[in-house]
């Protein structure tokens, strides 16, 4: 459904991605996982066609769209939903011109029609009816990422969702909301997705297999038990920290308490630690 | 060789900006000419930019067409030609300082908002979210902006003209110029040469006010500071740019008119 082959993308000079290539099939959860500027997020943006590749080639259903003109990407948006970081959620408009906005602006729905779709996707992210006139402003971080997964859902059904960093600066709580939303989108709507973290748990949580960059290269990529089990310095070090974690809070539990673990088969899984 | 290969490069940036300010004006004025256009929009910023601007423009015009009355009419008077006041009010106002003076207002407000706004949608992934909806952001942000202005900067440099003019008058009746002399002496040299010359300059200030804004607010980097930068930017270059383009069309339009 997904497949990059050999990108390469540089900006002003600088190289962001160098020969990656990896595929996505159809109803699976990729996850890239990667520390800050290792190209995680410009993956995303070429898979919207927000930027294009130096060279190399990126599919979306067999269409390479490096090679598109802006009205056929146009067509090919409609069938992506993208989840920016921190939401980007119009601040002119409210939660209900957001969410609708895409039926508003290219749909032939009426005004009952669009707000009974709004309603429906609040309903469906796990918010209130009655948020549908306040301003994203008035929202929670937590709220405004379930807004925003609420607004690419609700623009023409999307069979592809891209998540860009959705937990990033949210309480446990939050986060662990937004990440059983994606796990929902995929296991009970069949939703491919690409989910940029650098979180480890929600990568282990989500992720069916997961992508590890390192200075714009692939410096893994397979099964998230694979990933535990790679001897690889770099990994090891990324998932120090996080082991450590797990471990202190695993003592901290009373004797018997650590049968609430994760089933992702993963000796790192367990949720936000 | 350093010096030289610095000049070079500098050289180099000047001319990839010019390139990319052109092609990015070539583009607003395509888009602004063919449809769809964006309704709703372009009745907020009219408002915005009309509405909101009318207070400030009156203020200006008011007190500055006052402030220039009053030194004509003292010139005038001592040298026995205070019934010329008209004449040279229409001359300096409606010629000149009017279209000038309310672009410079204008400007000063309006790239703010404009470039402000904009830059901090790019940098809140706003713009980037439009284009992923479908939505293209020249249409979008950029040609409401551009009919916005197009439609309120003549209309408000009217305004200001008129109240500047009147203005004069008033001031003319404390030098013991009748309202019908100076009413006269307007309306023999509010000649339609004279009102072209005055509102070519708006629809051109307007045009060049919006895509400034909208290209700084588009090309705005690095957060709040890079949105701050951006916004004084837009601002110094669309006040300078007025009057480097009231220079220029002046010149121009005296030739053209072979005044």
């Amino acid at each position: 459904m997904i497949e990059l082959r050999d990108v390469d993308y540089s900006i002003n000079g600088r190289t962001i991605l160098t020969g990656v290539s990896f595929s996505v099939a159809r109803g699976e959860t990729r996850v890239i996982l990667g520390p800050s500027g290792s190209g995680k997020s410009t993956i995303l943006r070429l898979l919207m066609g927000l930027v294009r590749p130096d060279s190399g080639s990126i599919l979306i259903d067999g269409e390479d769209i490096t090679q598109l003109d802006e009205e056929r990407l146009r067509q090919i948006r409609q069938h992506i939903g993208m989840v920016f970081q921190q939401g980007a959620l119009f601040d002119s408009m409210t939660v209900g011109e957001n969410i609708g906005f895409s039926l508003l602006e290219h749909g032939q729905e009426g005004e009952a029609e669009v707000e009974a779709a709004v309603l429906r996707h609040l309903v469906l992210v796990g918010l209130d009816e009655d948020l549908i006139d306040r301003m994203p402003d008035e929202l929670s971080g937590g709220m405004q990422r379930r807004v925003a997964i609420a607004r690419a859902l609700a623009a023409r059904d999307p069979r592809i969702l891209l998540y860009d960093e959705p937990t990033t600066g949210l309480d446990p709580q939050s986060s662990a909301r937004i990440t059983d939303l994606i796990l929902e989108l995929r296991d009970s709507y069949g939703k491919t997705s690409v989910m940029v973290t650098h979180d480890i748990a929600d990568a282990f949580k989500v992720g069916n297999r997961i992508t590890m960059l390192d200075e714009g290269r692939i410096a893994f990529d397979g099964l998230a038990d694979d990933l535990d089990r790679s001897p690889l310095p770099l990994i090891e070090e990324f998932l120090a920290p996080f082991r450590k974690a797990v471990a202190a809070a695993y003592r901290r539990l009373p004797p018997g308490g650590g049968a609430g673990r994760a089933s992702t088969g993963s000796s790192l899984s367990g949720g936000t630690p | 060789m350093e010096l030289i290969i610095a000049i070079r490069e500098r050289l180099r940036r000047i001319l990839i900006t010019v390139q990319e300010f052109s092609l990015f004006t070539v583009a607003v004025l395509r888009a602004t000419f063919t449809p769809p256009f964006h309704a709703t929009e372009t009745v907020q910023q009219l408002y915005f930019a009309g509405i909101g601007s009318l207070t400030i423009v009156v203020l200006t015009a008011a007190v500055a067409g006052q402030a220039l009355a009053l030194q004509l009419a003292r010139e005038l008077s001592n040298s026995g030609a205070k019934s010329e006041l008209g004449h040279f009010m229409v001359i300096s106002v409606v010629r000149a300082l009017g279209p000038v003076l309310t672009g410079m207002v204008v400007a000063s407000r309006m790239s703010a908002g404009i470039t402000a706004e904009i830059g901090a949608m790019r940098s809140s992934d706003q713009i980037d979210a439009l284009v992923a909806f479908g939505t293209d952001p020249m249409k979008r942000l950029v040609v409401p902006r551009v009919i916005a202005l197009l439609v309120s900067l003549p209309a408000l440099t009217i305004i200001g003209d008129a109240l500047a003019v009147g203005g004069g008058g008033l001031v003319g009746l404390q030098y013991h110029l009748p309202w019908p002399m100076y009413v006269n002496g307007v309306l023999k040299y509010l000649t339609p040469k004279n009102l072209l010359v005055g509102m070519i300059k708006p629809f051109l200030f307007a045009i060049m006010i919006t895509v400034v804004a909208c290209w700084k607010g588009f090309g705005s980097e690095g957060g709040a500071k890079g949105v701050g930068a951006s916004t004084t930017e837009s601002v110094v270059i669309s006040s300078v740019g007025i009057l480097v383009l009231d220079g220029v069309l002046t010149r121009l339009v005296f030739r053209l008119l072979d005044w």
